[in-house]
């Protein structure tokens, strides 16, 4: 269920961007970074998504997701580590929790890809 | 002919939730609120814990409540009896509050009453261990509930709200002699990916570790009043 919240929070975000153009571009791809400490599960979210855009300026938009691992840093014995999801989250040499998250909580719209009609700018160009 | 363009943005996903936090915990500051947001999954005991809070806290602080439920005003209605203003947010489907839901109840509260008198802003969050952690309300303080009937290995299951959580309250301890449950072993758990949250362990029914949480959320009303800069101007 969350990640049909996740899509509308997601799709509010793209839609603050695309107004904000002073040419409404059309939208074809979109790159996500998602952590994999985050709430947000990859296959749901893309399903939620072709579902909730159907009709809308999104349409037939693809989203493209690009997971990170969760990495930890050990300040203790100064090297990163993997912490287990689900498992064990300290630090494996010498079990020091884990404090400081250098990847994994990530949830970013990384770019969009976009097309414009030249045809149609070059029409619509001023003063020629 | 049709060109492809690229935007890099690295904006984050939740950037309009995040925006309208940010608005809320303007308007939280400019009135010398401190907000609470409370999150746990369904029946660990959130709202009778605010039952036993607003008995004892409403002595010394001025409190309001916004309450978010998926469909009734239950627990809405048994708040209202300690004589706060409680505001009820129906989510409808949603698993949580967001920080425009949350900003309804906020306009609420400066529209029905004067909202620089009050001191404390409990969110009772819609039960849900997952997404809560996720959407931010302008909140300045986050709680997360444990009941020993969930096991010791929730928080390693379902991380995120605990390893971002500022106090944790592990609840229902007179059910524990019941159980096989091990609460320091949920303490340890939880400290493995948060090595500096509070964590006090309450029985609503029995009141065990109560005035423990009632002396910690009068300590950091405090210490968010002191640490409060300059009034921020809220964006016209
Ligand atoms: N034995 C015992 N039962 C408790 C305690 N605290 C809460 N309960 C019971 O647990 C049940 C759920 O409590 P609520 O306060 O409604 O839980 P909640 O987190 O608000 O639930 P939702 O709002 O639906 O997510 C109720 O039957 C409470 O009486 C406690 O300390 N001890
Ligand atoms: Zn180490
Ligand atoms: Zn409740
Ligand atoms: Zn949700």
């Amino acid at each position: 269920m969350h990640e049909t919240d996740m899509t509308k929070a997601l799709i509010f975000t793209v839609k603050d961007w695309w107004e904000s153009q002073t040419e409404r571009p059309q939208i074809t791809e979109i790159h996500l970074i998602v952590g994999k400490f985050t709430c947000v599960e990859p296959v749901s979210l893309k399903f939620a998504f072709e579902v909730q855009t159907g009709n809308t300026f999104l349409e037939g938009v693809e989203l493209v997701i690009q997971e990170t691992p969760l990495i930890a840093f050990c300040h203790r014995c100064q090297q990163e580590y993997a912490p287990q999801v689900g498992l064990q989250y300290g630090c494996p040499e010498c079990d020091s929790p884990m404090e400081d998250i250098r990847s994994g909580r990530e949830l970013k719209i990384d770019r969009i890809e976009y097309i414009f009609d030249e045809a149609n700018k070059k029409a619509y160009a001023p003063n020629i | 002919m049709h060109q492809t363009f690229d935007a890099a943005l690295g904006i984050n996903l939740l950037h309009a939730n995040q925006k309208g936090a940010d608005h809320n915990r303007a308007h939280f500051d400019e009135w010398g609120i401190t907000c609470f947001n409370i999150m746990s999954s369904p029946g660990a005991g959130k709202t009778v814990l605010l039952e036993r809070s607003l008995a004892v806290l409403t002595d010394d602080l001025k409190i309001a409540v916004i309450e978010g439920d998926m469909t009734t005003e239950l627990d809405a209605d048994r708040l209202r009896q300690y004589g706060v203003p409680v505001i009820a947010i129906n989510t409808g489907r949603s698993c949580h509050l967001d920080s425009k839901m949350v900003a309804g109840g906020i306009h609420q509260l400066e529209h029905q009453y004067n909202p620089v008198d009050f001191d404390l802003v409990l969110v009772e969050n819609v039960g849900n261990l997952v997404c809560p952690a996720e959407f931010e309300v302008g909140e300045h303080i986050k709680v997360a509930l444990l009941s020993v009937t969930e096991g010791e290995d929730k928080p390693l299951k379902y991380p995120v709200m605990f390893q971002e959580a500022d106090c944790l309250l592990i609840t229902k301890i007179d059910l524990a002699p019941y159980l096989d449950i091990d609460i320091n072993r949920i303490a340890a758990n939880v400290r493995q990916m948060n090595p500096h949250v509070t964590i006090i362990a309450v029985s609503a029914k029995t009141g065990e570790g109560l005035e423990h949480w009632f002396n910690w959320v009068k300590s950091q009303v405090l210490n968010q009043r002191s640490s409060a800069t300059a009034t921020e101007m809220l964006p016209a």
